[in-house]
């Protein structure tokens, strides 16, 4: 990037606007929202690890209570909100990954492929997620 | 780096309404990204109110009309009218585009006209596309070959020539390479889907000797790597070309090299 020798120097140039005028994709969401869930799995991955903590707290006899405690949060309607979320996150970021599998093999690159793969990716994540937790409270392993 | 606001200099005021003549039908309203590096002072958005009957079908016709009719001061550029050139590239309606070929009736209500996003202004609506030309240059894109120059041309069977078609036709408008995210953020290590997809179309080049020492050139965390299939590129190009699987197509060969 050399000037010409009489060039002004250090002319102001602003950053032209990009997040603020963008229309978004479905592919671009999707890609955002992959990202989004795979933090959020980091954090209910945090989760899984404090639910055996307690497990085995209160089977090794170290701390008896350990089990009701963490159910205390786990199995309030917050602690459900939460699981929900992270399962709908778990599932969306199964979707996700398929799709980049597919991508990665160098197929469905066509926009109309792409655009599907992101669509059903978010429908089918979504849809999974709903019969996960249909079958868990039909099978009353979740009492609301 | 991920700034997902712009710096405070760079934030977009409101600017001047330029009415229509009373009585003008078929009133358009253009939403337009003014920056004057004379004044130095904030960018910001000027409405022009056009008669969309007044001037030819595309949305460089409209800017044309703007600069000769209303507004002189308005700095854009256009060479070839004809989506071949490239000058023309811009950010019309949230989306990268050439002005010459997108029809100002495929929009409805305001069009917003910005320039190529994540860039620096020079004026208005004209980017320095320096960084972008460079990225180019960097991927050496030109024949280079291990044997002494035939007398003729360099043959090719058809299958081979076949392998370059939605490749060559690219005419480095920049469109796909400043719809990036993973490019607005990096675009000081990451080449970007413009310069891959020139960078490809070499290493698919059956006429091309240096397809090894091109894939060890871009096996980086960042010159290549950066591209997480959010496949804006291919979702804007004003040709119909698919940056996003060229890159793909790289990414395949890396192991086998």
């Amino acid at each position: 990037m050399t000037q010409p020798p009489n060039a002004p120097k250090a002319v102001y140039r602003p950053l032209s606007p990009h997040l603020q005028v963008w229309r978004f994709h479905i592919t671009m969401l999707t890609s955002i929202l992959h990202r989004a869930t795979g933090l959020a799995l980091v954090v209910g991955a945090v989760l899984v690890a404090a639910w055996l903590v307690a497990i085995g707290l209160t089977a090794s006899g170290c701390f008896p209570q350990a089990y009701t405690v963490f159910l205390s949060f786990a199995a309030s309607p917050f602690g459900l909100f939460i699981w929900f979320g992270l399962s709908l996150a778990g599932f969306i970021h199964l979707t996700g990954g398929i799709r980049h599998l597919i991508w990665d093999m160098g197929l469905g690159f066509e926009l109309k492929s792409a655009n599907a793969l992101s669509w059903w990716g978010l429908i089918l994540g979504i849809a999974l997620t709903v019969g996960f937790w249909a079958v868990l409270l039909a099978t009353g392993k979740v009492v609301l | 780096m991920v700034e997902l606001t712009l710096p405070k200099r760079s934030q977009i005021k409101t600017g001047k309404r330029y009415k229509a003549p009373s009585g003008a039908k078929n009133v358009r309203v253009y939403k337009i990204y003014r920056f004057d590096p004379e004044t130095g002072e904030n960018p910001r958005w000027d409405k022009y109110e056009v008669d969309s009957k007044a001037h030819g079908p595309m949305l460089l016709d409209s800017l044309i009309y703007i600069k000769n009719n209303v507004d002189s001061t308005l700095s854009f550029r256009r060479s070839c009218r004809e989506g071949i050139c490239g000058s023309c590239a811009m950010n019309i309606g949230g989306r990268n585009t050439l002005a010459c070929t997108k029809g100002h009736d495929e929009f409805s209500g305001e069009i917003t006209i910005a320039p190529l996003p994540h860039m620096p202004v020079v004026k208005d609506l004209v980017p320095d596309l320096s960084g972008f030309y460079a990225q180019y240059a960097s991927v050496e894109p030109y024949l280079q070959s291990t044997t002494p120059d035939p007398e003729k041309e360099r043959l090719q069977t058809p299958a081979s020539r076949d392998k370059l078609d939605g490749l060559y036709e690219c005419i480095l408008c920049a469109c796909c390479s400043t719809s990036c995210p993973s490019y607005w953020w990096n675009q000081d290590k990451y080449l970007g889907p413009a310069a891959l997809l020139q960078a490809y179309r070499w290493i698919a080049d059956s006429r091309d000797d240096k397809t090894k020492q091109r894939l060890e050139s871009l096996e980086d965390p960042f010159k290549l790597y950066r591209c997480h299939t959010i496949m804006n590129c291919a979702q804007v190009c004003p040709k119909g070309l698919n940056p996003a699987k060229a890159i793909a197509e790289i990414k395949k060969m890396m192991p086998a090299k």
